[in-house]
């Protein structure tokens, strides 16, 4: 909270006098020297004033906060700021939803399996046995659906020139909320259904488990 | 791709700043006449002199990129002056943490079902290993912690609870 006394941090990397009725004061506080100063090279003093005049009072920390945020990636990547951070995140999620497709294929096929599983008990013993063996040979593709995206972004960061802007569509979709999950995601579905079938049986991922039992 | 505009026609920065467009104009390449608004938002929100100064300060063959990156910017920021397009990040945000618990869940099923039928595999490995999850969401460096993420950090994090409203 600014007192009095000390001017904000606009006021002081501005070195001018912090007035009572300073526009900055509320959202650059004097212990955070770097917000102010990021936003000031990134949109420059006076075009953050317009911005904010131009809003509600009870918007414009949102705004500031905002700005900041996008002055900061702006800084740490000078070539695509915060349209890479959405580009990122766009990878990340077709991987994850192409990966939970994988998964829940998988899921049912367990889930198929041990319900005809069942069934096999209450019928005979030699149906049981013919399903553990194909229980053991479907499970060496268990491995298919664990994916582990930790290191994806580092490694695939700047280097999707071609598709490096977000697609208008699918960012200004956002406001549906769930609709916009619902049809992205079978976008996905359907765009994925092709590559399953092109998976390796043990290629590539190495969290993939097995061989088959002999 | 640059445009061969130079001696007959002003650049659309030029146009705007009414002013005598040169042939080493630094804006010429990327706001070619034909494209008047890309200029006029990207002069709105971040201003020429700030433009020129990022675009001096990328490599050549990096200032298409950039520009159309701030171009991006400006009009999300004209169209949503509260968040710009950091609205579209925390929306994203918000997906891959739901997908991506939506996936441990599966792949913790998964595991439950492949453990009963065998305690370890071929080679020795469980299948639990190798899965890694983010189901604690770490801050990474470009996380943007609003509350609608119902982020726990988002009250400590140095932006965002800046100052009161004073107003």
């Amino acid at each position: 909270m600014a007192s009095s006394n000390s001017p904000c941090a606009a006021c002081k990397f501005l070195r001018r006098k912090c007035q009572p009725e300073c526009a900055f004061a509320p959202y650059f506080p004097p212990d955070q020297p770097q917000k102010f100063a990021n936003v000031h090279r990134i949109f420059g003093a006076s075009n953050v004033t317009k911005l904010l005049n131009d809003l509600h009072p009870h918007q414009r920390e949102d705004a500031v906060n905002s700005l900041a945020y996008e002055a900061e990636m702006r800084l740490r990547d000078p070539v695509y700021g915060c349209v890479g951070v959405i580009s990122l995140l766009q990878h990340q999620l077709r991987q994850l939803q192409v990966d939970l497709y994988c998964a829940k294929s998988e899921l049912s096929r367990y889930q198929n399996l041990s319900i005809n599983t069942n069934h096999a008990f209450v019928g005979s013993e030699s149906g049981a046995v013919g399903y553990q063996h194909q229980q053991n040979n479907n499970s060496s593709s268990a491995g298919v659906g664990i994916r582990d995206n930790s290191n994806y972004y580092q490694h695939h960061h700047h280097h999707h020139h071609h598709q490096f802007f977000p697609q208008q569509q699918m960012v200004r979709s956002f406001d549906g909320g769930s609709n916009y999950d619902a049809s992205l995601l079978a976008m996905n579905i359907s765009a994925s259904l092709g590559q399953l079938n092109q998976l390796p049986a043990g290629g590539g991922d190495d969290r993939r488990t097995v061989n088959n039992p002999s | 791709m640059a445009s061969s505009s130079y001696s007959n026609s002003p650049c659309a920065a030029c146009k705007f700043l009414r002013r005598k467009c040169m042939p080493d104009c630094i804006f010429a390449p990327y706001f070619p006449p034909e494209e008047p608004q890309k200029f006029a938002n990207v002069h709105k929100i971040f201003g020429a002199s700030n433009v020129s100064k990022l675009l001096n300060e990328v490599q050549p063959h990096q200032r298409e990129d950039a520009v159309n990156s701030l171009a991006y910017e400006a009009e999300a920021r004209i169209k949503d002056p509260v968040y710009g397009c950091v609205g579209a990040i925390s929306v994203l945000q918000r997906q891959v943490i739901r997908l991506q618990k939506e996936l441990d869940a599966t792949n913790a099923d998964l595991i439950r079902y492949t453990c009963n039928e065998m305690t370890t595999l071929q080679d020795g490995r469980r299948i639990g290993e190798a899965s890694s999850t983010f189901s604690h969401q770490s801050p990474s460096a470009y996380y943007y912690p609003s509350p609608w993420n119902n982020d726990p950090c988002a009250g400590d994090a140095g932006f965002h609870r800046g100052g009161g409203n004073h107003m």
